[in-house]
């Protein structure tokens, strides 16, 4: 069987991102998941370059891997050119490929993201959009957000807007052959298949926890992985 | 590009923006929660600068979010990403002007993963042709619109009816620049002034008449993190950094925050509604919150168009002190209307209005 560490090599974001990495910690100095969460990119490049199996199953089963924001300000810093936000992509990508994201959970949120996020790219052709963005689940968009829910079409429309039309502009419907294509892509490219894992993988766990996942945002599972927080993500490990 | 010798240890640093002719694409957050910036940019380019601007109604998500919340793999974004510029080459364009920097930093990272890795190029051609029969070319020019509209800096200085100076003191506006994280520090080369120099912002601050702060979580991210907001349960992550640029900023007493990145527009903005419910805190003059404004609204703003236009009364934090100090006259009446002028009742709990 392949190992972990050949898995991880045939994504080219590992490749890039993970050079010969000298410990110095800088990654771990400018990061702001560093700043806030028991996290330590330092450490993580460490652990892979081990090249052990049972290490690298233990991070993909871990939170330590959901901490980081993507925000990628390690690509700057590191004197040798690596960046552990792509090695974390690539752990990341492969923990949900082998189902072990539902051990962690941060993990577990992956089901909320492709319910929320996944489910708009193909619903309306946008990652977000006004109507997608309800008030209940994001309070502190404030008052304004709710005002504008209320009344999107005559705001969008004195701004300029084709608001959930066809044509031009902000917030315009994206016509049905563009989100076909956009459909077809993810079946081409694998994007389809890796949702479908998401949602297999997220279903297996939440049955054994008890829940139900019902459809997109109004399931029993959907709640529990969206708001639960044990409160322990920023402490040290005993 | 100045490429002059007293210049030559700049080089690097400096970025060659495409003058004319562009393929523009939107961005899902702005356009939803900032739309009147992405019209305003139309129409000062096409209308005020006289350029020729193309928009695509089949351009699409560039699936940047699901990518960095880790749903989207890099294969599928690529292929995405081709298709837009499958668009532009369609169209008869070859100069791309990108609204968002989430978008922006995707387009950077696949350009270079297709010069690193070639064989990822032949296979997004491949996959492309594939799925919807179209062909692409990788565009000549690729700017950010905040790219261009510091390029024109200058010009609408020229034409600009007001200056960043507060009318009260004769001294100029105190302003926080913010840029996003993807907009350069992923691929410094792609940024105006790299990501240790970014001119970006405070190129077009200093053109207008502000002054710009300098304060030490100035390059600190906003908080965003994808998945750190997108899922409550992670929003502490996002406050948490935002509050510390805040607190890092607030004695400085910025006058507003200018932006080129969606997200980080909007955060700022909430977050300090946020820190109000939640603590009792703000982190401006007087007891009132900082307005976060994207540079289109800055731009429009010393141009002299209509705040209300602008879409400034749909941030959290509402501007009528800054526009005070501007000395622009605004109608509180046109504040919230209809296009054809009709009242709408106005939201209540705003920041900054008593």
């Amino acid at each position: 069987m392949e190992s972990l560490y050949d898995q991880l090599m045939k994504d080219v974001r590992f490749v890039e991102g993970l050079k010969a990495c000298l410990n110095c910690g800088v990654c771990t100095a400018i990061c702001p998941a560093a700043e806030f969460y028991n996290y330590d990119p330092r450490k993580i490049l460490n652990e892979v370059q081990k090249k052990n199996d049972e290490t690298i199953e233990a991070l993909l089963k871990s939170e330590t891997i959901w901490y980081c924001g993507e925000c990628m300000s390690c690509k700057t810093r590191c004197p040798r050119g690596n960046t552990p936000g792509l090695v974390i992509m690539a752990l990341r990508a492969l923990s949900q490929k082998l189902g072990y994201f539902t051990e962690s959970e941060k993990g577990r949120q992956q089901f909320a993201i492709k319910r929320t996020v996944g489910e708009n790219i193909f619903k309306y052709g946008y990652c977000v959009a006004t109507y997608a963005v309800k008030p209940e689940l994001h309070p502190e968009q404030g008052p304004v957000w709710e005002f504008i829910i209320n009344h999107s079409r005559e705001i969008y429309e004195r701004l300029g807007s084709k608001y959930d039309e066809l044509g031009e502009g902000p917030m315009r419907k994206i016509p049905e052959d563009a989100r076909e294509e956009l459909r077809r892509i993810f079946d081409v490219t694998g994007g389809t298949s890796f949702m479908n894992l998401i949602e297999e993988h997220s279903k297996r766990k939440a049955e054994e926890l008890g829940y139900q996942t019902g459809e997109g945002t109004n399931s029993e599972y959907f709640i529990k992985v969206y708001t639960e927080n044990s409160g322990k993500h920023n402490q040290k490990e005993p | 590009m100045d490429t002059s010798e007293n210049r030559r240890y700049w080089i690097d640093y400096q970025k060659e923006i495409a003058d004319d002719h562009f393929f523009y694409v939107r961005s899902c957050i702005r356009q939803s929660f900032f739309p009147g910036s992405e019209q305003f940019f139309l129409k000062m380019m096409r209308e005020i600068l006289g350029k020729d601007v193309y928009e695509n109604p089949s351009h699409t998500t560039c699936t940047g979010i699901g990518y960095h919340t880790d749903i989207v793999p890099f294969e599928t974004i690529m292929t995405v990403i081709a298709r837009h510029f499958a668009l532009m080459k369609e169209a008869g364009y070859s100069n791309i002007a990108i609204s968002c920097v989430t978008s922006f930093g995707i387009y950077t990272e696949i350009i270079e993963t297709w010069k690193h890795f070639p064989e990822t190029l032949e296979k997004t051609r491949e996959n492309l042709y594939k799925a919807t029969g179209r062909e692409f070319d990788v565009p000549e020019n690729m700017a950010h619109t905040s790219d261009i509209v510091y390029k024109f800096r200058n010009e609408i200085a020229s034409k600009a009816k007001y200056r960043l100076i507060n009318r009260h003191t004769g001294k100029p506006l105190k302003v926080v620049e913010h840029i996003g994280c993807h907009y350069s520090k992923m691929f410094p080369k792609y940024g105006v002034g790299g990501a240790e120099f970014p001119k970006v912002l405070s190129g077009m601050i200093e053109a207008w008449g502000g002054e710009v702060i300098d304060y030490p979580e100035r390059r600190h991210c906003c908080g965003f993190g994808f998945r750190q907001y997108i899922v409550q349960a992670n929003r502490g992550y996002s406050l948490s950094n935002s509050v510390k640029k805040f607190e890092s900023m607030k004695p400085y007493r910025p006058d507003f925050i200018i932006t080129n990145c969606p997200g980080c527009n909007m955060f700022m903005d909430r977050w300090q509604y946020a820190m109000r419910e939640m603590e009792g805190k703000t982190y401006g003059e007087n007891g009132l919150a900082i307005p976060v404004l994207t540079y289109e609204e800055v731009a429009g703003l010393v141009l002299g168009i209509n705040p209300w236009e602008l879409g400034l009364q749909y941030h959290m934090v509402q501007s009528e002190p800054l526009l005070d100090k501007l000395g622009i006259e605004y109608d509180p009446a046109e504040k919230y209307i209809t296009k054809d002028g009709n009242p709408i009742p106005a939201p209540e709990n705003l920041v900054n209005i008593s």
